[in-house]
Formats: C-alpha cells, sequence, structure tokens
C-alpha cells in the first residue's frame, strides 16, 4: 500500500468538521488542577537526590577530584566523576557530549559538571558536594567570539582545526567550520545596484528560559537496564546519546517522557540525565536530578552570539540585485550551533540572484549553545530586515511594497539548493498591508517598523499509531514529544479522518520501548510530521474497516466504502446493507479479525516552509532610552490551521520571546568568565505588564504535501521580531540601533551621541 | 539533623509534617506531601511558579520556610476546583488556551484568583501588573490576561 | 548547615533574650524574601533565626500624634492596604509597592528592606526623603534614629548586635507638601532599581519651596540624601530653571559603579532625568495638599 507521502495531497474541495476548531487540548485539565507531572514531580519509593559540583572557572585544566570526604558522609550513596564515564575521542559527537556533561581533560565554562553525588536528602547532597576536593590549574580564558578567532587567543580544543579550509592547518584553532554559500555573481550584482547599503550587528547570546529547569529521575537495575524519566524533546535522542556515552546498548535504556515546561529547543540533549544514570547504577536506587535555575543559565542553553557585516544593493526601482554577509556565530565550547542556519535562511524571504555568504563557528569559554526557536537566525535577520528597511527608505518605497516586489514565490531557488514549491509569502505581506495596524495613523513619537521572516519548517523520523477500541472510540499514540498542543492537533486529524467528534479520540505519548525512531520534537516538524503518520495510521484504520465489512457482507472490498465515520456500500449495485459505524465493526473484532488499528514508520518530507511579518509600533522615553512596545502584530502563513487558537499562541509566544531578546536578554559575563545574571532577576526576560496584547492574522496558504495543508508554525514568529523591534526604533528615534539586546543604556547612548535625549 | 514537627492545613486538609529548618514551603508541599502541582521555577521569588496562598495572602512558597506553616492554613492549586467542577479561571483557560505547556499555570491560576476576589472587576493593566510576578515564556501572555478577564466577567454574572 | 534552628517569639523582650543569648550567629528574619535566598545560595550560614512576625506591636500601623508608626514587620501589602497611610505618604507607598511582586510584597517588610542594607532597595530613597525615623530596640534600650542612618554599606547596617529595628515613625505632614519616588528599570516590574529617586517638598501659601530632601538610590553605596539637590528647589516655584539645577545636582551626587545592572554613566544621566520627574510629581502633589 503506497503512504500517505505518495497518494495523499493536499485537498482544497474537502469540507472539514474537526480541523479548525479549538477543543480543550487533552493535557489542559491536568494542568489547570496541578495534576500534571513535569520533570521534577515523579518521586519513585528509595529515591536519592542527585546535585551536580560545577566549575567556578571559566577555563582551567582538571588536575585531580578528591570525592572521599564526601562518600564517607553519612547518606551518601553515590558519587560521580569523569572516571565513572567511558573516555570517548575528543572532537567525536560522543566525546563533545560526554565532556559536556562530565568534564574530562580541563573544565570549559562556568558551571561545567565536574563531579556529581546521590544522597538521601537534597540538603546531604548539597553538603557532600561541597567535600569534594578539586584541584584546577587555571587557564586564560576567552568569552567573546571574534576575540577567540585571533592570533594567540587561549584554544579550548588543541585537536581543533577549521573543516571548509583549504589546505594543511598545523594549529589548533577556536574557529570549528568556516561556511560558504553563494549563488550568481555578487560583483556584478552590487554593480547593478543604484544603492547600496551596508551594516554591522551584534548579538549577545539569549537563553531559552523555559519556566520549568530540566528534571529527571533515573533508576537502573543489577540486569543492566535503565528506566529514565524525565523532560525531553526527544526520547529516542535521549536514549540513543546516553547509550552512546555510557556505551551501553540503545535497548536497555527506556525513555519516558514527563510533561514538559516549555523547551524551546533548550530540550533537544541532555545534561544531567546522564550523570542521574550513572548515579543510579552506582547506587543501585533511583536517582532524581532537577536543576536549578542558577544550573539552567549557567549550563544549559542558550543560544549563539552573533556578529554579523551586511551589505545589500538594489537598484532605484526597488530590485534587490545582491546580498553579502560576513557572520560569526559563538557555538559555546562545543560545537554544534547549527549556524548554517543563519547563511542559508538570511536572506530566503527574497528572491535573490546574487548572493555571497561567508559563516564562521567559533567555540569559546562558555556553555555549549543548544537549540532555540530557528537556530542562528533571528539574530542575523535583525540585520539584514534594517538595511531592508533602508533600501525601502532609499527607494523611496512603502515598506511592505518594497519587500513584495522582492518576495521569494514558487519556482524560486534558494542559496541552499531548495526550489520552493506553493509558499504564501506573498499572501502574507499582502495580508499584513490590509491589517488595522498598518492602516492605522502613527500616533506621534512612536516608531512603527516592520520586518519578515522566514524557517525551512523541518520533517524527519517519525512513528505513530491508531488503534479503535471495541466501544469505537480511538487512541492515537506518537513518539514525538508534546510541545505546546500536538496530542489535540493530532487527536483531530485522526477524528476528521475517522468522521468521528475529537471528544473519542484520545493521544498518548510513548516511551522508547513503544515506539520506533522519532527525530527530536523540534524546527517545526511535529504537528506536521506525525500528522502525516497519524493520518496515514487513519487510513490504514479505515482500509481494514472496509475489509471487515465486505467479509460481514460478503461483497468484494472494492464494493464498499467509508463516509462520515461509517462503512457504507459503494453503490446499489453492491447490495442493500446498512451503514456499519465504526462503533459496530469494532464491537465484532472478536469474532473477526482481531482489533482495529493503523501503524505508520515514516522518514516523512515535504514541510512546506513558513514566512511570517511583523509590525511593531514602538515608543522611546528619550530620557532613559527604555522602550514601549506598544502595539504589536503577527501575519504568518500556517498553511491550514488545525487548531487556530494554538497557532495563535505560537504567533504570539514567538513575537514576545523575541521583544525580550530584543530589547532586554542578554549573557553577562565578568572579567573572570563567570556568568554574572544566572537568574529571573538579572536575566530579564518580558513580564506581563511588560507587553501589549499581540494580534494574529493567520494566512492560509496550504502546504500542497499535506493532506490539510498545515505548516510547520513553532520558529518562524521568532524570526522577525528583533528586525522589526530595531527598525520601530530606527523610525522612532531616527537611528537604527545594531547592537542586541536595544537595552536602555544603548538606547540612550545613541540618543546621547547624536544630541537627541530630553528630560 | 533535628527536624521540627509542625501542623498545617493544606487544601482544608490537616497533615503532620517533619522538616528541616532550611526546607521552604515548597519543599514540603512537593518533597514531603507530594503535592506537585506548585511548581519550582526559580527558588528565589522572581518567576511566581510556586504562588500558593498562606492565611489568605498570595506568597511565593520557595520564600517561606517550611516551619513557619506551622498553624496556618495553605491553599494550593489542587484545592482550587470544587470537586469535579473546576474554577471558573480554570475553565476559561482550558477554553481560551490561556496555557501552553502549563508549568506557570498553577501559579498564574493562584495569583489570578487571588485578584479576583480583591478586585472582581480588574481592566487589562491591573491584570497585567497583578500578575508580573508569573513569568510565562509560552505564550505572550496575551491568551492568560484574556482568560482572566473572561473569568471575571463569567464570575461577575455576566 | 547542620544545626539551624528557628525561633518565632511572640514579645520584643523574648527575640531580645534569643538574639542575646544565641551561640554562633544569630539573623532576624521578618519577610524572609532575601534572607531564605540567602540561606539558599549559602550566602550566609546562620546558627538561628529569630522570627519577628509574630511580635505584635512590629505588625501594627498606628497613628501617633498626627504621624505614623509603622511597624517594622508590617508588609508591603498590608501598608499599601491602608488608605489612611496611602493618602499621606504616597511617595513611600511608590517605593514599597516596587519591592517586589505581589507575592514578595504578600512577605517583604519595609524593616527587612531597609535592614538588608541593599543599596537599590526601593523603600529607603522615600522613606529617607520624608524624614521618617527608624525606632531601635537592643539590649541599651531603646533609641530613634533618622532611617539614612541605618544603611553603612551594601548588605551592612549601623545596628549593634542584638538590636532590632521595630518600627518607623512619619511626623505629621505639613500642609501645601507632597512627596513621590520613582525608579529606572529596564522592565516595568520584577527588577532592581537601576537608579531609584525620592523627592519631598513643603510650598508655602504662594507656592514657593520651602523646605525639600532629596534621595537617590542604587547610585553609591547606601542611599544618598543629597543636601545639594535639596538646595536646587528651596526658595524656588520649582519652575524649569530650578528643576535644570536639581536634575544637575542629582547627576553631580552619583557615585555610582559599572555593573550587570548598569553603566556609571547611565545611572548619572538618568538620576538627573528622574529627579526632575519625580520633583513634578511631588510637586503637583503638594499643590493639592
Amino acid at each position: 500500500m503506497a503512504t500517505i507521502l505518495e497518494d495523499s495531497k493536499f485537498n482544497p474541495d474537502q469540507k472539514l468538521k474537526v480541523v479548525g476548531t479549538n477543543p480543550v487540548k487533552h493535557d489542559g485539565p491536568d494542568k489547570v488542577t496541578g495534576r500534571a507531572k513535569f520533570g521534577a514531580d515523579m518521586y519513585l519509593p528509595g529515591m536519592l537526590f542527585g546535585k551536580i559540583l560545577r566549575s567556578p572557572h571559566a577555563h582551567a585544566i582538571l588536575k585531580s577530584i578528591d570525592t572521599s570526604a564526601a562518600e564517607a558522609l553519612p547518606g551518601v550513596n553515590a558519587v560521580a566523576t569523569r572516571d565513572d564515564f567511558p573516555e570517548l575521542q575528543a572532537g567525536t559527537p560522543g566525546g563533545d557530549l560526554s565532556r559536556n556533561i562530565m568534564a574530562r581533560e580541563k573544565v570549559l565554562y562556568d558551571g561545567h559538571p565536574v563531579a556529581a553525588v546521590a544522597a538521601t536528602s537534597e540538603s546531604i547532597a548539597r553538603r557532600a558536594l561541597k567535600l569534594i576536593k578539586v584541584e584546577y590549574e587555571i587557564l586564560p580564558h576567552v568569552i567573546d567570539p571574534v576575540e577567540a578567532m585571533q592570533p594567540g587567543a587561549p584554544i579550548l580544543h588543541s585537536h581543533l582545526r577549521t573543516k571548509g579550509v583549504e589546505g594543511a592547518q598545523d594549529t589548533p584553532t577556536n574557529v570549528v567550520e568556516r561556511l560558504v554559500c553563494e549563488m550568481g555573481d555578487v560583483e556584478k550584482g552590487f554593480a547593478a545596484a543604484d544603492f547600496i547599503v551596508e551594516g554591522e550587528y551584534d548579538s549577545k547570546p539569549m537563553h531559552q528560559s523555559y519556566i520549568e529547569p530540566q528534571g529527571c529521575v533515573a533508576s537502573a537495575s543489577q540486569d543492566g537496564q535503565i528506566e529514565l524519566y524525565c523532560c525531553t524533546q526527544g526520547i529516542h535522542v535521549f536514549r540513543d546519546r546516553i547509550g552512546e556515552i555510557l556505551k551501553i546498548d540503545s535497548a536497555k535504556i527506556r525513555v519516558s517522557q514527563s510533561e514538559m515546561g516549555g523547551g524551546f529547543g533548550g530540550k533537544t540533549s541532555p545534561y544531567a540525565e546522564p550523570v542521574a544514570a550513572v548515579l543510579s547504577r552506582k547506587s543501585a536506587r533511583p536517582v532524581k536530578i532537577v536543576l536549578t535555575r542558577n544550573e539552567v543559565f549557567r549550563c544549559t542553553g542558550p543560544v549563539s552570539a552573533t556578529k554579523s557585516k551586511i551589505k545589500m544593493g538594489c537598484t532605484k526601482d526597488g530590485k534587490i540585485t545582491a546580498a553579502q554577509a560576513d557572520l560569526v556565530f559563538q557555538t559555546g565550547a562545543f560545537t554544534g550551533s547549527m549556524f548554517f542556519n543563519g547563511p542559508w535562511a538570511m536572506f530566503t524571504r527574497y528572491a535573490l540572484d546574487n548572493i555571497h555568504t561567508v559563516a564562521c563557528e567559533v567555540v569559546s569559554n562558555r556553555p555549549k549553545v543548544n537549540a532555540f526557536r530557528a537556530p542562528c537566525v533571528p539574530q542575523i535577520v535583525f540585520g539584514v530586515e534594517a538595511l531592508v528597511s533602508e533600501m525601502a527608505n532609499k527607494v523611496g518605497m512603502d515598506q511592505i511594497d518594497f519587500r513584495l516586489k522582492n518576495a521569494a514565490k514558487e519556482g524560486d531557488t534558494t542559496v541552499f539548493g531548495q526550489t520552493f514549491e506553493r509558499i504564501g509569502f506573498v499572501e502574507t505581506l499582502e495580508a499584513a498591508k490590509q491589517t488595522d495596524h498598518y492602516k492605522s495613523k502613527l500616533p506621534e513619537g512612536w516608531g512603527r517598523g516592520v520586518s519578515t521572516g522566514f524557517w525551512f519548517n523541518r520533517d524527519g523520523d517519525t512513528t505513530g499509531s491508531l488503534t479503535i477500541t471495541p466501544g469505537g472510540s480511538v487512541t492515537i499514540m506518537v513518539g514525538t514529544s508534546d510541545v505546546a498542543g500536538s496530542r489535540i492537533s493530532l487527536s483531530m486529524m485522526a477524528a476528521e479522518e475517522l468522521g468521528v467528534p475529537v471528544e473519542k479520540v484520545r493521544a498518548i505519548l510513548s516511551d522508547t520501548a513503544m515506539m520506533g525512531n522519532n527525530r527530536v520534537t523540534a524546527g517545526s516538524r511535529t504537528t506536521y510530521s506525525a500528522g502525516m503518520v497519524i493520518v496515514d495510521s487513519a487510513r490504514q484504520a479505515i482500509a481494514e474497516m472496509c475489509r471487515r465489512a465486505a467479509e460481514i457482507w460478503g461483497v468484494p472490498v472494492e464494493g464498499v466504502e467509508f463516509v462520515d465515520g461509517a462503512v457504507h456500500p459503494s453503490s446499489s449495485n453492491v447490495g442493500e446493507f446498512e451503514p456499519m459505524s465504526i462503533a459496530e465493526i469494532a464491537a465484532k473484532t472478536s469474532v473477526s479479525h482481531g482489533a482495529i488499528s493503523g501503524h505508520t514508520e515514516m522518514n516523512v518530507t515535504g514541510a512546506g516552509p513558513g514566512f511570517g511579518v511583523h509590525l511593531v509600533d514602538c515608543e522611546v522615553d528619550r530620557g532613559t532610552g527604555r522602550v514601549d512596545i506598544k502595539r504589536y502584530t503577527v501575519i504568518e502563513d500556517a498553511g491550514k490551521a488545525i487548531h487556530p487558537l494554538q497557532v495563535e499562541g505560537q504567533y504570539q509566544g514567538g513575537a514576545i520571546q523575541g521583544v525580550g531578546w530584543a530589547l532586554n536578554e542578554e549573557y553577562i559575563y565578568g572579567e573572570d568568565g563567570r556568568l554574572q545574571n544566572p537568574g529571573f532577576l538579572d536575566y530579564r526576560i518580558p513580564v506581563a505588564s511588560d507587553v501589549p496584547m499581540v494580534d494574529t492574522v493567520i494566512v492560509e496558504v496550504p502546504n500542497p504535501r499535506h493532506p490539510y495543508g498545515l505548516r510547520g508554525v513553532g520558529e518562524v514568529p521568532v524570526t522577525p521580531t528583533l528586525g522589526a523591534v530595531g527598525n520601530a526604533i530606527g523610525d522612532a528615534i531616527g537611528i537604527r540601533p545594531t547592537s542586541l539586546p536595544m537595552s536602555p543604556p544603548k538606547i540612550l547612548k545613541l540618543l546621547k551621541d547624536a544630541g537627541l535625549n530630553t528630560n | 539533623m533535628a527536624k521540627t514537627h509542625i501542623t498545617t492545613t493544606v487544601n482544608g486538609d490537616e497533615y503532620e509534617v517533619l522538616c528541616e529548618v532550611d526546607q521552604t514551603l515548597l519543599d514540603v508541599l512537593r518533597d514531603e506531601l507530594h503535592l506537585t502541582g506548585t511548581k519550582e521555577g526559580c527558588s528565589s521569588g522572581d518567576c511566581g511558579a510556586c504562588s500558593v496562598m498562606v492565611d489568605g495572602r498570595l506568597m511565593c512558597s520557595c520564600l517561606v520556610l517550611g516551619v513557619e506553616a506551622d498553624g496556618k492554613s495553605i491553599d494550593t492549586i489542587e484545592g482550587m476546583a470544587d470537586g469535579d467542577v473546576l474554577h471558573p479561571l480554570q475553565r476559561n483557560f482550558l477554553e481560551l488556551n490561556g496555557l501552553q505547556c502549563g508549568i506557570c499555570t498553577p501559579g498564574i491560576l493562584i495569583a489570578a484568583k487571588n485578584l479576583l476576589e480583591r478586585n472582581p472587576n480588574p481592566t487589562e493593566t491591573e491584570i497585567r501588573f497583578w500578575l508580573a510576578g508569573n513569568l510565562c515564556r509560552c505564550t505572550g501572555y496575551d491568551k492568560i490576561i484574556r482568560s482572566v478577564m473572561a473569568a471575571a466577567e463569567e464570575m461577575r454574572g455576566n | 548547615m547542620t544545626g539551624l534552628r528557628y525561633e518565632a517569639p511572640e514579645n520584643l523582650n523574648a527575640a531580645m533574650a534569643l538574639l542575646g543569648g544565641a551561640e554562633g550567629s544569630a539573623r532576624v528574619m521578618a519577610g524572609g524574601t532575601d534572607l531564605i535566598i540567602q540561606i539558599d545560595n549559602e550566602m550566609i550560614e546562620p546558627d538561628l533565626l529569630v522570627d519577628i512576625k509574630n511580635i505584635k506591636e512590629m505588625r501594627s500601623i498606628d497613628q501617633v500624634d498626627g504621624g505614623y508608626r509603622v511597624g517594622a514587620a508590617v508588609t508591603g501589602m498590608e501598608l499599601m492596604e491602608h488608605e489612611g497611610f496611602c493618602a499621606t505618604w504616597p511617595g513611600v507607598i511608590e517605593g514599597v509597592s516596587l519591592i517586589g511582586s505581589i507575592q514578595v510584597k504578600g512577605r517583604a517588610t519595609v524593616g527587612g528592606n531597609v535592614c538588608n542594607s541593599s543599596p537599590a532597595a526601593d523603600s529607603p530613597p522615600p522613606l529617607i526623603a520624608a524624614g521618617a525615623t527608624a525606632t531601635i530596640v537592643g539590649p541599651n534600650g531603646s533609641r530613634d534614629i533618622p532611617v539614612e542612618d541605618i544603611a553603612v554599606g551594601p548588605g551592612k547596617t549601623s545596628l549593634a548586635k542584638g538590636e532590632i529595628v521595630v518600627a518607623f515613625n512619619f511626623a505629621k505632614r505639613p500642609a501645601h507638601s507632597g512627596e513621590a519616588y520613582q525608579r529606572f528599570t529596564p522592565r516595568t516590574e520584577m527588577d532592581i532599581a537601576v537608579v531609584g529617586v525620592g523627592v519631598n517638598l513643603t510650598l508655602d501659601g504662594d507656592g514657593t519651596c520651602i523646605a525639600a530632601r532629596v534621595c537617590l538610590g542604587a547610585v553609591a553605596a547606601t542611599a544618598l540624601l543629597v543636601d545639594e539637590a535639596a538646595a536646587t528647589l528651596i526658595g524656588t516655584k520649582v519652575d524649569e530653571a530650578a528643576l535644570d539645577n536639581l536634575a544637575k545636582a542629582a547627576s553631580a551626587a552619583c557615585r555610582p559603579i559599572d555593573d550587570k545592572r548598569g553603566t556609571i554613566e547611565f545611572r548619572t544621566d538618568v538620576a538627573g532625568v528622574l529627579a526632575r520627574r519625580v520633583a513634578l510629581v511631588a510637586l503637583e502633589r503638594a499643590r493639592k495638599n
């Protein structure tokens, strides 16, 4: 049987009953009553509490670790250090992960784990940590990525040589990779330009700042099996990577997922989970580790700091002729920033013939960066959209018209080699132009910014199953995680396929033993990919129900069809039979061929790219440099909104995360290389009173590859935000900021230097 | 370490607990009573995920010692619904999608309920400032504020 | 922390006895919103916590001689709910209302906010501008001192061992007087003052300023009572020229540091801007009084 990837394209004529409505999500009632179990909410009999000792130094040789006093403390059941982790080759993915989880030769950032204990209480575990003696040989450190690239900078990894550079390299470097992306001929493109604009931009790391710190319980048994309960964006990835670094067969590790209190990319890789597993093996008891907020800031996440130098040119009638960029991405102590997303996505909203970018990924003495909604894209788009706005102004065109004139369309080829199928950027821009917001007159003294954003949207390995109960209701199971309500969206698609009310469908998240491999729940892939899998499973179940009915009726299977939740004879020629509902067929499974189900594994393809436009009005206090966001509208193509309220929530949440990053969020380091603001008091994410309501417009240009036309919506809403806020500030004060975050001291300085500050 | 015996009432039920002086009320609720609806987000009073009512006063349970709960009456998220019937705030959060991941939701519901008890008809601005101590990273706050406003309207009988 | 002890005495004498008789280090706990974090972060490791919230005289707000006596263990929310005090001392309330979230203010006390001696605390500048005094009780009896004399540096007070601040005293407010407090923070709430300014001024019948107190927070090791800034207002109608002079004097008085919360330049500039804005609010209130 062909799978849905080949034979089930989007059908524009279907009449939808469930998709597009807003039922209460399955996980909702437990979450409003406190019943929902998150990572830290699991308690097992005999459980110990684990705590991790962390380096106070940004860069040091780990000379010795003496754990004897800690081991002797009553109540301490296990102590773990580097000696409890198999030595994997440095510079390999496993070697890097292992060294990030427990430092081996050196500590590479403030907060790098050096030892861990498991004790009968948290208080004893904390006391035990103080008894561990660690001898460090402190080395010079480097925080800033550009400084890390200079000759003579402190070297983090002696084995590192730059990928993408021709010729032999004798000396170690901090530059992991140099990536050139190009199409056409930029020199020719700039020669054809009437206006050339350029700028230099920089950004600091921001943290995903999920409100739930990572929490897990590991339970190892004497036969080598490990059960791990944790909050994760990828149960299978956690299983496989933990297996890799602890040299345990994957099948012996069973990872179950808790509810997840926010991830945004930051829970795609393990931190404390393998440590808990090691402590549990050593103590033969379950071990729980919950990170503190301080640990979350110092050791998990954040996103890449960047420097970018961007140049663009256009003709006087507003056609962009060339775009060029030099980009630096800080990846923290280990590679893995996914920096290639930056050069691939930065100009991709526009149909350009001539592009040349050089991007470098650089290690420095900071925590290894992790994914965050559209990794490495928003902070680069910040600069691109400054220049696009500047070009529109130079040409004298309306901001949206300028972008429309250059907008990418179906058939355009991108710098990363994809030729777009049907995309909705033009429709999104046109919808933005029609909003009340854009048409409204800007109040005196405010500024208005426009920016656009793009994300590829991902797909990939996905598994799912669907079972019909004897009573005719439906259980679905997926191996993906639910980061923001995918269970209800998947249930809605199953209900639509089966012609049953969504209340009849219940979605369950599997553990690693129940389902085959899944890619991480990230990249805006899950509702799309798991949706494909669940629709396919539903169609398998429908085919089976048709076969059962044909057998009961004694007619050929071609003579039956499934319509509106029941099997009917496909014509009167087949015979006169009363339609059989799902419940009627399901009630007979014990006298036919057993349960009816569908089960699908798929390497899903066909995720439709997403585009968005953000409109921001702001007011700038010219005495203090403080920026007040007054009005915000997100316009974005969802392909098809399965659950519109959830899609709006993605748009709104993404926008406000971006506002925080644009205005205040940053990692601040002292001269000693220590993080100065590892807490929510000084790492300033937006609070409710900081922001306005966020209006949304859901544009629906169906993805031709999906039965309901959906596109991912998780990442796009962050990509334009920094650019939009920057452009709004630029419009308000006449100077476009180039450095993120655009915090009050920086804005006041811009105002003062231009003589524009007032009381 | 010598532990202190306390008697405290949580959601109307009396509990006796032995706690260490350095355990917070949050630790006692979660680790001793296994009432895990009250969440730990920061342990420094900056995120509000651990919000509870102590003798009718809204507090972060991470900033209250467990020993201080002796003789006090605590209300947590587990006590908000009336048996099978959800509180109007809980229902409106569900219907208007006032939650995404849900980790901040218990604290926000506790704080919002206290607001509506004091002010049945708050403005958007009053709600935003009252909830400023409850961080949410998913929603951008829009649907949280709308859910509180809708619940307030319903509770006023409109 | 092997033997941390907790006591909650019901009267001052018992509290004194506990503090005086303690072996090792004893800490007074009021709201605990700073103290519990310090213990949790192992910044301090006391042996005894003396919870003063059960001491009645430290929990009451009383009218005394036309003024107010506010117990040091009165919480932020309790003070903000006191209509009479709010109407009389709106600037003090502006400071108290910024101490933290509603949750934090449900616990945090004015006494704790003052005695924690953070240079950036929000209640000291308006208290000092208001001319409030603190009643201190200790082994050697009771004394009243101006609030500005309590903090001597970050985390340090002038209090002797065993002494407790039990109340703050606010004199009867003169006619035609008004005060206000504002701070600058990047966020609207849940933040630490980068600069805070409290201004209290009194006008005569013609609208000429006859008395003023200006206090700056977060621009030095302690809140600064700046006489030079007050002098710019006294004898004027608090006109533009006076406000310009006030802003200059406020900026000139700053002795800030560069840190994660703000630069020297930024703090100095914003102190002037805020002083002018706060003086205008105080002026408006004085005219209505």
